[in-house]
């Protein structure tokens, strides 16, 4: 089990090797914040494969987007994607996972942890942000934010998630280079090795060839790095700022969501774009966000 | 000198490539471009300027910036490039970072015992005694080639060629803060403790980075002289 603290992450101080961490699926995360009515740089809690059991200390409205969880309050099954009400004293579990890698659970008036240079995200190798640095353990106590309505209803928005569930293979988009790829890179199903977390994902299916050793230069969440042995790595949220390795592609925003579902033993596969795809399909994946309908 | 490589690091950065090599030269270039977009920003979706040793990523908001355009504005902004600029890390001179005065910063070092487990290895690779690779140390200037891998770890060079062992074949698990190591061409002082693969040859007690306000004593383009507290 794996939950952590996160908002947008930390912006503007990456030149002091301070990494942005924030969301591992940054659609998943404004559409739980705009469905309780929270701003969207609110911290919620992302949870990763199996889910906590959250015992409310005040009244609130929640919402839980991501990875499809069976989820209950005090035992009546409650739905993904949409507000629900929780009074002081519920119990929203988290029961069987079935699709995705990662939910996003969002009360009204977000999680109240400290900010740590400008963030609450949780950057679990830096030890900085959330709850004191780490992930959460059991009878850890958050701080709610001011709020504790409970005014969830029929005629709240529904958020119908674009990329969930997952095609097997799924197809990241990519825009590549800068340090030219192996063509081998577009014809290779990858898998999601054991050794993945929110750093970044070791992919499994075959080396590609490397460009050789590089000095040390900035990366970015998606960027596609191959070791010179040949392996990708592909890097996420909490990446380090920079790196020693070939970038061979960097994964596109609007596929950035499908990639943080992704869980170790997932296929997937890079599929070069243009700019124009990229942005379009940007435009397309924040249409989808509850209330950003025209 | 050429002028920079300007590509894409994917829809939401760029990268612009001065160099594939850690030199004073290219790393001037760096600076320089960091301090000029911060002192006349390239565009208002600009999130993050990264300078690194011979490169430097702008990172923008793709929501609203398109990458192309940006590129197209780099590429004039650094079209007349192939001019010198002042060595940075001379007392008195500007960081072009943050525009403020480069500091030199005097870092006290144990060298050896605990405090430096791979100073025998480093020797053994420069065919010299401990006290020569503390002494080859301790004589260079070094200059902040970039921040990353940790908040507040600095990237220093360049470590006198003899002493410049690479990294271990083994990382290890947990490198105590303020240790001091060698890679290569490159020495680093661990701002926290962290799983870490360099030649560790010393240790310092100066706090490299204060989380609660962002601080690092380093900042890109400082100098920074090492001097022996004691030698084990």
């Amino acid at each position: 089990m794996l939950t952590t603290v996160q908002d947008l992450g930390r912006q503007g101080l990456q030149h002091l090797g301070v990494p942005a961490g924030g969301p591992m699926d940054w659609w998943s995360h404004e559409a739980a914040n705009r469905l309780v009515g929270n701003a969207p740089e609110a911290a919620l809690l992302e949870v990763t494969l199996i889910g906590p059991e959250l015992e409310l200390l005040r009244n609130a409205t929640a919402a839980v987007t991501g990875a499809n969880f069976e989820l209950s309050v005090s035992g009546r099954p409650v739905p993904m994607n949409q507000t629900f009400a929780v009074e002081a004293g519920d119990r929203l579990s988290f029961g069987r996972r079935v699709t995705g890698a990662r939910g996003y659970v969002a009360f009204d008036g977000g999680i109240d942890v400290p900010a740590v240079m400008g963030s609450r995200a949780t950057h679990l190798k830096a030890a900085l942000g959330g709850h004191q640095g780490r992930a959460l353990r059991r009878h850890d106590t958050l701080p709610l934010g001011a709020g504790g309505r409970t005014s969830a209803g029929a005629s709240s928005p529904v958020a119908d998630p674009p990329h969930i569930p997952l095609p097997s293979p799924t197809a990241l988009r990519v825009i590549a280079g800068p340090e030219m790829p192996d063509a081998a890179i577009w014809q290779t199903v990858y898998t999601v090795s054991p050794q993945s977390d929110r750093m970044g994902y070791r992919l499994d299916g075959g080396a590609v060839q490397a460009s050789g050793d590089h000095v040390s230069s900035a990366v970015a969440m998606g960027t596609v790095q191959v070791t010179p042995s040949g392996t990708c790595v592909l890097l996420m949220a909490d990446r380090a700022t920079s790196g020693g390795y070939a970038r061979a592609a960097t994964v596109i925003t609007a596929d950035l969501p499908r990639a943080g579902q992704l869980a170790p033993g997932d296929a997937l596969r890079f599929v070069p774009v243009s700019f124009d795809e990229a942005r379009a399909a940007l435009q397309q994946m924040r249409a989808r966000l509850p209330g950003s309908a025209a | 000198m050429p002028g920079p490589t300007i590509q894409a690091l994917g829809d939401a950065a760029i990268v612009v490539t001065f160099g594939a090599e850690m030199s004073e030269a290219v790393n001037d270039r760096v600076m320089a471009l960091a301090a000029s977009l911060a002192a006349a920003p390239l565009s208002p979706h600009v999130r993050d300027i990264v300078p690194a040793i011979a490169s430097l990523v702008v990172h923008v908001d793709p929501r609203h910036a398109r990458v192309e355009e940006l590129m197209a504005k780099l590429r004039e902004r650094t079209k007349f490039y192939p001019v010198d600029f002042p060595r940075l890390t001379e007392p008195g001179k500007i960081n072009r970072v943050e525009f403020r005065e480069v500091r030199v910063h005097d870092i006290p070092v144990r060298y050896g015992g605990e405090f430096g487990p791979d100073l025998a290895d480093v020797a053994a690779f420069a065919g010299i005694d401990a006290a020569e690779v503390v002494r080859r140390h301790i004589a260079a200037a070094y200059r902040v080639y970039m921040l990353g891998f940790l908040p507040g770890f600095a990237y220093l060079g360049k470590v006198e060629p003899s002493i410049a062992a690479p990294r271990r074949s083994t990382p290890r698990q947990q490198v105590p803060a303020g240790s001091i190591g060698i890679a290569g061409p490159q020495t680093g002082i661990y701002p926290q403790e962290s799983p870490g693969g360099w030649q560790l040859i010393g240790r310092t007690a100066c706090r490299m980075f204060d989380a609660s306000s962002g601080r690092s004593l380093l900042q890109p383009g400082d100098g920074v002289r090492f001097v022996l507290e004691s030698s084990l």
